[in-house]
């Protein structure tokens, strides 16, 4: 069935918190255009570009299987060790009844960021090599969505908090783990300040090229 | 300030995913960009906001009154509460860690669930006060939405490294499960309400957009041009 041909203006923007139109100008390097109605960015260029952006997008994976692979802390009580890696985490939450627990620990700090790590890694490649990438708007789609969800930064400081927690009782050793996640933390902020609009610009203007 | 132009005035509706803005689409026809179905305004924004505001308010009972931790030392055992945890943590004179866990377990989720809960009967009485207080109030609510979490993180933490055999032992129970789902419904809730009822009159929050007018959209008036 032929669909009638929307027409666009990709010469405006519209502000999504207040719905008011401003015309888009054309910005510097790092400035973000704010909404003078409610004050909400509208649009920004980012500061760092496309290389850029894919040299961070590779560091979080290695930091991500780092952060994995080594464990959080090791706690010293009555001649035993225990470890903590983050999927002994979800292991023992599972068996502890709190399987809820458990699936939000690992969605919202194993799989939701490895997926947008993956899936930035994808579209930033597919923009940067103008690549035809079939699943490009999917991808594009589940970055929004799930960035919400991924939670590695309130994740570190429940862990800082739960070893402050326990030095009284035990003997509480940060571990590479904890570190990496830390640096992991610093990686996705740095990439969460790419906005996702911008990509859709610049996916078509690599494709009109 | 010069007045202020409205999208929904003129046809024009920019796309929530990716920005694109379209002139005078029909509702529900897709973005030619990215193919999300577009909407003037989210539809049924109000009442799925309130499905997730009211069963995270109901939630919050349990989540607070249920214990979140059970622990076993030698022959006592007891159980914490949300509350009792950061009561515990000030009595050790970890001040500043209960003020950490104060505020993103209690004052967080409060403020958030009240924040909401004026969002939603301000815009469903009508009221036109303080829009750009309240589209600030909205951005904040997005942005410390998933801070809450973090006593679920520092449960599970606790609950893995404290295995003592007989001697000590932490079990999470029951009540960090409801907890952690009130910070979900929270979060959906928030993420469901559309900031842009904020701004609308009251007669148009009931229909949404007018049907798009049979005639040539490029004879609209320019809605920027003076």
């Amino acid at each position: 069935m032929p669909r009638p041909a929307i027409k666009v203006r990709p010469e405006l923007a519209i502000c999504e918190h207040c719905d008011s139109v401003h015309r888009r100008l054309p910005l510097e390097r790092g400035e973000a255009a704010d909404c003078k109605v409610c004050g909400a960015t509208l649009y920004r260029r980012p500061m760092l570009d496309l290389d850029a952006m894919l040299a961070l997008a590779a560091a979080a994976l290695i930091v991500f299987v780092l952060a994995n692979a080594a464990p959080l802390v090791t706690m010293e009580s009555g001649g035993t060790t225990t470890r903590g890696w983050l999927l002994t985490l979800v292991a023992t939450t599972w068996t502890s009844g709190v399987g809820a627990v458990s699936a939000i620990v690992i969605g919202t700090v194993f799989l939701f960021p490895l997926a947008q790590i993956t899936l930035y890694f994808y579209v930033l490649l597919a923009c940067r090599l103008k690549l035809p990438a079939p699943q490009f708007v999917n991808a594009m789609h589940w970055l929004r969505r799930l960035r919400p969800w991924s939670m590695v930064q309130v994740f570190l400081i429940g862990t800082l908090v739960s070893i402050i927690k326990m030095s009284h009782l035990a003997s509480v050793q940060p571990e590479p783990g904890l570190w990496a996640f830390g640096v992991l933390t610093i990686l996705l902020t740095a990439l969460g300040t790419f906005e996702l609009r911008e990509l859709w610009v610049l996916r078509e203007e690599a494709q009109q090229a | 300030m010069s007045r202020i132009v409205r999208g929904i005035e003129h046809g024009l509706i920019g796309c929530e995913a990716c920005g694109l803005v379209l002139e005078r689409p029909a509702q529900g026809s897709e973005c030619p960009r990215c193919g999300t179905a577009v909407h003037a305004r989210r539809p049924q924004s109000l009442s799925r906001s309130w499905a997730f505001l009211v069963a995270a308010m109901i939630l919050y009972v349990p989540a607070n009154l249920l214990p979140v931790l059970h622990s076993t030392k030698l022959f006592e055992s007891w159980s914490d509460t949300i509350l009792s945890g950061v009561v515990a943590l000030w009595e050790d004179g970890a001040y500043d860690l209960a003020i950490i866990v104060f505020t993103a377990s209690i004052v967080v989720p409060l403020l958030k669930m009240g924040a909401l809960l004026l969002l939603l009967l301000e815009v469903q009485r009508g009221g036109r006060q303080l829009p750009r207080e309240r589209a600030l109030l909205y951005r904040v609510l997005e942005y410390i939405g998933h801070w809450s979490m973090l006593d679920v993180f520092a449960v599970a933490l606790l609950v893995t490294l404290v295995h003592f055999g007989s001697l000590a032992n932490v079990e999470p129970d029951s009540g960090i499960v409801a907890f952690g789902a009130v910070v979900v419904l929270t979060m959906l809730a928030t993420m469901s309400f559309d900031p842009r009822l904020n701004w609308d009159p009251p007669r148009r929050r009931a229909t949404p957009l007018p049907a798009a007018p049979a005639v040539n959209p490029d004879a609209a008036k320019d809605p920027l041009s003076p």
